[in-house]
């Protein structure tokens, strides 16, 4: 995974990502039209397939809704990766499928616009415009077999037979 | 090493079966696959987590009398699209004959409603796709909130992985003041931790002011704790838990688990609730607290909201009436009346408050979440300031991404209706 850094702050919450005023729709593309429509109207248009979020601590606090890491994927992101997560938020993206990696120094040093690749099974993170490398927080086991499943249900589905 | 509550009651969960006996410990960091006692969905989380378990293959729910749906988010319906949602969920509750399913005049706010219907016991552990699922806790239950996907596993197949959290201990001494409620002690808890200070973690809310506190203002204090990043909050079962359920009557044996003398905590945070005077959280964030005091500049506001999951219960609307009773909400301000369940709507009408909020010129709403997540019923416009008294202030929380919100207990937000401005109940009573 390569993009472009798109640049958030301290405690994004999940009202910021969607407004609860949109959560009248099961349709992701729906969704994404409406990603921080509060805060940065215009956002999704920003954004290319593929392009990175990087925040800082606490990101996807308040609400447990689901809406808000589909809203990411659906345009676009390919991965979050942030100084912090707050807990439902990091366990929906895991569930949807949208990687996200957790590390404080990444958070601090990427910038806004710079070139960032993920390779997801390592977690290792390459700044390509500052030419600088990070490692995130590493998954524990039973997450990354969560992962290795295909998500949530897969696993279920898996381990239940 | 002993275990906390939170811990006694995830092992009791996770097969674990000597946990009574002090036994099968579990550990923080440790990741357990628990069986769930409750699954919860609502109007907005649960048509994702339908689908999910559609597409999963489901068909069946492993348990139907485990399962609540609430219409109360976007309902009474505001719009098709709503009803829409409604109407989808709706269904599906039908077709599987889910144990708990509630509409137009028995219905109410999923966090106020479940406890007095007796969906919840001591020791239990509850799933629901709202992150407010936390206020549980008051009773002495695991429960936390999670995201559609998850709902729809435990819909599946009755259980959820869990990460065995930290605990935070929070303590408090003292004797509270005149007009200071679970809401003013929870306010001034995150503004001291930070909205990410319990993150991960069980907080657990202990201490002889604790022990003083009625369940109404134990289930706003549990509410909010998701407002500190925390998992769950939770109250042991003492005299008043028991006094609460007994008048249910709830149907089932209590599992009452205690956090063991010898229990590890991450940290433990000391608070003397005498030094504390009724609080605000001011626009954007839960965590930015004052009191009431240290706010030297007038704020003119538009409209008060007195109710939700976090503060509408009958305690809240008594207390509320009491600093209204008699006056009118002044010119140009507005005040809308959420009764949390329709339990606590009609004891208001038996008990005259209903009457009182009419004279003082406020409009009372059927229970609906809606204004509290700018959905309806009091959406604000641009430039609009509330006094609330529900849970979150995040920029575009209750309307315009310009309008404010400043959150605090009933009494505070009674007496700003009255005053027309932020205050506290002591400039109006």
């Amino acid at each position: 995974m390569k993009g472009k850094a798109h640049k958030f702050g301290d405690n994004v919450d999940t009202d910021m990502i969607i407004p609860a005023r949109w959560l009248v729709t099961t349709d992701p593309a729906e969704m994404a039209a409406h990603a921080f429509e509060d805060v940065q109207p215009g956002w999704p248009e920003t954004v290319v397939e593929g392009d990175i979020l990087v925040a800082g601590n606490n990101f996807g606090c308040g609400s447990s809704r689901e809406h808000a890491p589909i809203a990411l994927k659906a345009a676009g992101i390919a991965c979050v990766i942030a100084a912090s997560f707050a807990r439902i938020f990091y366990r929906n993206s895991f569930n949807i499928g949208l990687p996200v990696l957790e590390s404080a120094e990444a958070s601090g040093d990427i910038g806004a616009g710079d070139v960032v690749e993920i390779d997801a099974s390592t977690g290792a993170i390459t700044n390509h415009t500052k030419g600088r490398s990070y490692q995130s927080k590493p998954l524990p086991p039973f997450m990354r077999e969560l992962v290795s499943a295909g998500g949530l249900l897969a696993y279920l589905a898996k381990t239940r037979k | 090493m002993g275990m906390t509550i939170t811990q006694k009651i995830l092992a009791a969960h996770c097969g674990r079966d000597e946990v009574e006996a002090g036994e099968d410990a579990v550990e923080p960091g440790e990741i357990v696959m628990c069986d769930v006692d409750l699954a919860l969905g609502n109007d907005i989380t649960a048509p994702i987590a339908i689908e999910e378990f559609r597409k999963a293959g489901g068909t069946r729910v492993w348990d139907p009398a485990k399962v609540a749906l609430v219409p109360d988010h976007f309902a009474p319906n505001k719009d098709v699209r709503s009803a829409e949602q409604c109407k989808f969920m709706r269904e599906f509750a039908r077709e599987q004959d889910v144990g708990y399913y509630w509409e137009q005049s028995e219905m109410g706010i999923e966090h106020v409603l479940l406890p007095e219907e007796g969906c919840i016991a001591p020791g239990e552990l509850v799933i629901g796709a709202d992150s407010h699922t936390c206020t549980y806790g008051a009773l002495g239950a695991f429960s936390t909130g999670v995201g559609s996907t998850d709902l729809a596993g435990v819909l599946l197949s009755g259980q959820i992985w869990l990460r065995v959290p930290e605990t935070i201990q929070l303590v408090y001494r003292g004797e509270r003041r005149r007009w200071v409620s679970g809401k003013d002690l929870i306010l001034y808890t995150i503004g001291r931790i930070g909205v990410d200070g319990a993150r991960y973690m069980a907080m657990e809310f202990t201490g002889p002011a604790i022990d003083a506190l009625e369940m109404s203002d134990r289930f706003t204090m549990s509410n909010m704790a998701i407002e500190a990043g925390g998992k769950n909050g939770i109250f042991h079962v003492d005299d008043k838990t028991r006094a609460y359920l007994d008048a249910i009557p709830l149907d089932r044996e209590l599992r009452v688990f205690e956090s063991d003398a010898d229990a590890a905590y991450a940290r433990t945070v000391e608070f003397d609730v005498g030094e504390i005077e009724p609080q605000v959280a001011l626009p954007f964030s839960p965590g930015n607290v004052r009191g009431v005091s240290e706010i030297t500049k007038e704020v003119p506001i538009d409209q008060t909201v007195i109710g939700s999951c976090t503060n509408g219960r009958i305690e809240d609307l008594r207390v509320a009436a009491e600093v209204m009773k008699g006056k009118h909400i002044a010119k140009w301000t507005r005040c809308i009346i959420l009764p949390g369940s329709h339990h606590v709507y009609r004891q208001a009408l038996n008990e005259g408050l209903l009457g009182v909020f009419l004279d003082a010129g406020a409009a009372i709403s059927a229970p609906t979440c809606g204004p509290c997540i700018g959905g309806h019923m009091g959406v604000l416009a641009e430039g609009e300031r509330c006094v609330s008294t529900t849970n979150r202030n995040f920029v575009g929380r209750m309307g315009h991404p310009k309008s404010e919100v400043y959150l605090a207990s009933p009494a505070t937000a009674a007496a700003s209706a009255i005053a027309g401005k932020v205050c506290g109940p002591d400039e109006v009573v």
